[in-house]
């Protein structure tokens, strides 16, 4: 076994502890939570036999412990059970949604990235210069602008205003239908299925929503590639490359970036995994049927099989991005050895 | 791929439906609300999912159509029609109900409607436990041995009490008629009423059925062109779209490119109302209301319960919190001239005249409460209650408003009915003041938020529950419990809240009491 698929392991034998953890913590959470979802659910003008019906069938008649017992028994068999609120499985729930938000992150975040890494660079190689306070203006202006007011602005100019947008009406305007599931992203599977109609009309729903979240993921991008740009500029491995006479291409892109690139995927990490769960304003503006408005919903209702079927999956895609992440540093960085943890 | 020629019915979604949509055989509506399942019977069905019952299903009756005030449509509360029933007969001392079932109505799978399948449907809503039952039972329906199927065609309940109730009951969304061949072929040991397949999937005779249904998405309904239940829709199909955020259910309808909107905010209502046709519609036999609880000392004083009626800004509450949209329910006269209801109040703003009463009061030198409102109504409740509170605050009454999360504020409110100073919204379905009498008056039950009790409401609800409108005591005895309510005040009428609707390139919108969207009436502008 290479050390590196060695490492890999261990790191997911490690996570398990982490998943442990997390299955006990948002059971105990949502059950802390204020409000008794029988009631909620028996719907307002329920007696107090129809709720006595509704705990029971929701199985909160029983006691804490052999309600635990029941739900990891469940989890183990992969039934995350049946969200009250949504009225569907949460492993169905998840599996249609979870690919709606990241479709929509990863996109806003390739978006993002495109733009912020180029003024970052730019930025750090002039301090001072006309693209320096362009950074500066779109950093200021995607922290301080919130995201449902970008998203309505947006609708406004280019739905309402101009018609250049689509209906805001969520992943495909209702005069399609959606492509067969394979990987629930709907670029993809359009493509898959070779209909290019689908795949535009897909495209389009995605442009503005995709933008709204890029303004917003733009600011702690471009201010960390500019920030690692700077100290790596001036760092004396450059001062030296330099003095040896290497092309300032060489030495900008070459060993500079490269330098930078650690903190801006660290930087990266954090975005994706925070946008993911913080785009709820955008999907709710823009009627995505993601995951993050889900969540809310649930959440307001306490829905427990759903708030922690939804932490679940949270905490192993933090697990697998994490991996992924350390593999990305070893890959640019060699000294970081990976076989050593 | 082009569609023109072909029937609507048998088109696929692609690229010739805007074109359709300009003919008016296509409407898309959009709401803020999720449907969560498409059996009404079900446990954790929500509202919104009611609408399903009402396209897809028949009823053995229906309501009939009026002009609403405000204008639109509305149903009628005093006429019964056929939906799947031809005709109906009661026997002279109330307790028997004969119906006829229309001999040509079918199923969508093309088998006949019987009388067995109506009486498998309404022992499940009497069975199932859980909303289902307790509607039921408002109409005196409790246990499967009351129906009963003589033939094909005849169906018999049988009552235990004759009540005006029992027929309108029928025709509210609970007592849907469904296809029991098909539910009883996914039925099993565990599930004997086909919960599961139900919830899934749609099995009626409904006027439309269910062509497609993506949960937290859409819910795309497809004409059934063999309906006999009322006049064949002029729609073909109608495409529901959630969309959560109001701002962007406005651009939507504002530009066109849906028709409808369903359940707009007040604000969005009356800025709209210059462009569009806004259709606001004020709920019956609703109140938007403030409960004095009987628990809490100072408000067991009349004096000080008048006091608070008289130092409400009612017109300032009705312009912010409602938009002036719904209607007045304050300002009016002093004897009781009519059963109507939900009804105007004979207190209005008047600060001298509480300040007078709270020095008559035993409280005169004021009192401090804390106000709750629920978080989850808090579009309204939270502007009512900072209005009433500043002016509290001059006649002596401070308060703390106290912001109580949904999940919790039914426990609260109505199921402890622990708040001493709160706001409260009951809306009957039915559509008599007996049944909000039942409900929000009488010691004891859910929306008598306010732990109010008094002998005579007790007998005077007991005794018109149940007794036909036009009996000559009916009448004299309502207005004699209106009187007591407005002279004990345990609920203070605020107004009448208003359910509204913007159509740009739809007609014919009809308002139902139980406030979801028919589509059945709808027409292409």
């Amino acid at each position: 076994m290479s050390p590196r698929l060695r490492a890999i392991l261990l790191r997911l034998v490690q996570a398990i502890p982490v998943v442990i953890g997390v299955v006990v913590i948002s059971f105990v959470l949502t059950r802390a939570l204020p409000g008794d979802p029988a009631v909620y659910f028996a719907g307002a003008a329920a007696d107090e036999e129809s709720i006595a019906q509704i705990r029971t069938s929701m199985g909160l008649d029983k006691p804490l412990p052999i309600q635990f017992l029941q739900y990891v028994a469940d989890l183990l068999q992969g039934d995350f059970g049946q969200s009250v609120y949504s009225g569907q499985p949460v492993a169905e729930d998840l599996a249609n949604r979870l690919p709606a938000s990241l479709e929509l992150t990863l996109t806003a975040l390739i978006l993002s990235c495109a733009i912020a890494i180029p003024i970052g660079v730019l930025a750090a190689k002039n301090p001072g210069s006309f693209v320096d306070q362009l950074c500066r203006i779109l950093v200021t202006a995607g922290v301080s602008l919130p995201t449902f007011f970008t998203g309505i602005l947006l609708i406004y100019v280019f739905y309402y205003l101009l018609g250049l947008a689509p209906s805001p009406l969520g992943r495909l305007d209702f005069l399609y239908i959606e492509p067969d599931n394979v990987t629930g992203f709907y670029l993809i599977d359009a493509l898959i299925a070779g209909d290019w109609e689908t795949w535009f009309a897909s495209l389009k729903q995605l442009i503005l929503p995709a933008i709204t979240l890029a303004l917003f993921t733009l600011a702690p991008i471009a201010r960390m590639t500019r920030a690692a740009m700077l100290s790596a500029l001036s760092s004396d491995f450059i001062r030296t490359a330099r003095a040896a006479g290497l092309s300032d291409h060489k030495v900008t892109y070459g060993y500079a970036f490269r330098n930078a690139l650690l903190p801006i995927i660290t930087t990266l990490g954090m975005v994706f995994s925070f946008s993911l769960g913080a785009n709820v304003l955008v999907e709710k503006v823009f009627a995505w049927p993601g995951i993050g408005s889900y969540a809310v919903e649930a959440l307001v209702v306490s829905d427990y099989a759903a708030v922690q079927g939804f932490v679940l999956a949270m905490a192993l895609l933090f697990v697998t991005l994490n991996l992924v992440i350390d593999l990305t540093y070893s890959v640019i960085d060699p000294r970081i050895g990976f076989d050593t943890k | 791929m082009s569609g023109g020629a072909l029937g609507v019915a048998s088109l696929p979604f692609l690229k010739v439906l805007p074109a359709q949509a300009a003919s008016g055989d296509v409407i898309v509506a959009v709401t803020g609300q999720t449907i969560n399942s498409l059996d009404l019977h079900r446990k954790g069905t929500n509202r919104a999912s009611y609408q399903v019952a009402v396209n897809c299903y028949d009823r053995l009756v229906s309501f009939g159509t009026k002009e609403a005030p405000g204008g639109g449509l509305s149903y009628d509360y005093t006429k019964i029609e056929p939906e799947l029933a031809e005709s109906w007969s009661v026997s002279d001392d109330g307790l028997k109900l004969t119906f006829k079932i229309k001999p040509d109505a079918t199923f969508w799978d093309g088998t006949k409607v019987t009388a067995a399948d109506v009486k498998w449907s309404f022992d499940r809503a009497v069975s199932v436990g859980g909303f289902p039952s307790v509607q039921m039972k408002a109409g005196g329906l409790v246990k499967p041995e009351q129906f009963e199927a003589i033939d094909d065609e005849t169906f018999v309940i049988t009552l235990e009490k004759a009540s005006k109730l029992t027929l309108p009951d029928l025709a509210v969304p609970v007592p849907i008629v469904i296809n029991s061949k098909v539910a009883k072929a996914h039925a099993t040991e565990k599930d004997p009423w086909a919960t599961e397949y139900l919830h899934k999937t749609a099995a009626g005779s409904g006027a439309f059925k269910v062509l497609k249904w993506n949960p937290g998405e859409q819910l795309v309904y497809e004409r059934n062109d063999n309906w006999v239940g009322g006049p064949l829709p002029a729609i073909k199909r109608v495409i529901v779209r959630e969309v959560p955020n109001p701002s962007t259910r406005r651009a939507l309808i504002e530009k066109g490119d849906v028709q409808l909107s369903f359940n707009i905010p007040n604000k969005d209502a009356k800025e709209l109302a210059e462009k569009l046709d806004v259709y606001s519609t004020p709920i019956e036999n609703c109140m938007h209301c403030v409960g004095l609880n009987n628990t809490f000392e100072p408000f067991q004083d009349s004096n000080v319960r008048k006091a608070v009626a008289y130092s409400i800004p009612y017109e300032e509450i009705f312009q912010t919190a409602a938009y002036g949209r719904g209607a007045r329910l304050w300002g009016g006269p002093d004897t009781i001239d009519s059963i109507e209801w939900p009804r105007k109040s004979p207190y209005f703003t008047d600060l001298d005249k509480a300040k007078e009463l709270m020095a008559q009061s035993g409280f005169a030198d004021g009192f401090s409460v804390p106000f709750s409102i629920s978080l989850g109504l808090a579009d309204w409740m939270e502007p009512t209650a900072l209005l009433i509170q500043e002016n509290l605050e001059k006649i002596g009454i401070s308060t703390e408003i106290e912001k109580i999360p949904g999940a919790n504020w039914r426990t609260a409110a109505l199921v402890e009915k622990k708040l001493p100073l709160h706001l409260e919204n009951f809306g009957g379905w039915l559509n008599t003041p007996d049944y909000y009498f039942f409900w929000a008056y009488k010691k004891g039950h859910l929306f008598n938020s306010s732990n109010y009790m008094n002998p005579e409401i007790e007998s005077l609800v007991d005794t018109t529950l149940h007794m036909p409108m036009d009996d000559p005591q009916y009448a004299p005895k309502i207005m004699r419990m209106f009187e007591i309510a407005f002279e004990d005040l345990p609920r203070i009428p605020l107004w009448q809240p208003a359910l509204n609707v913007a159509a740009n390139g739809a007609k014919d919108y009809e308002f139902w009491f139980h406030r979801q969207l028919d589509i059945r009436p709808l027409k292409g502008a």
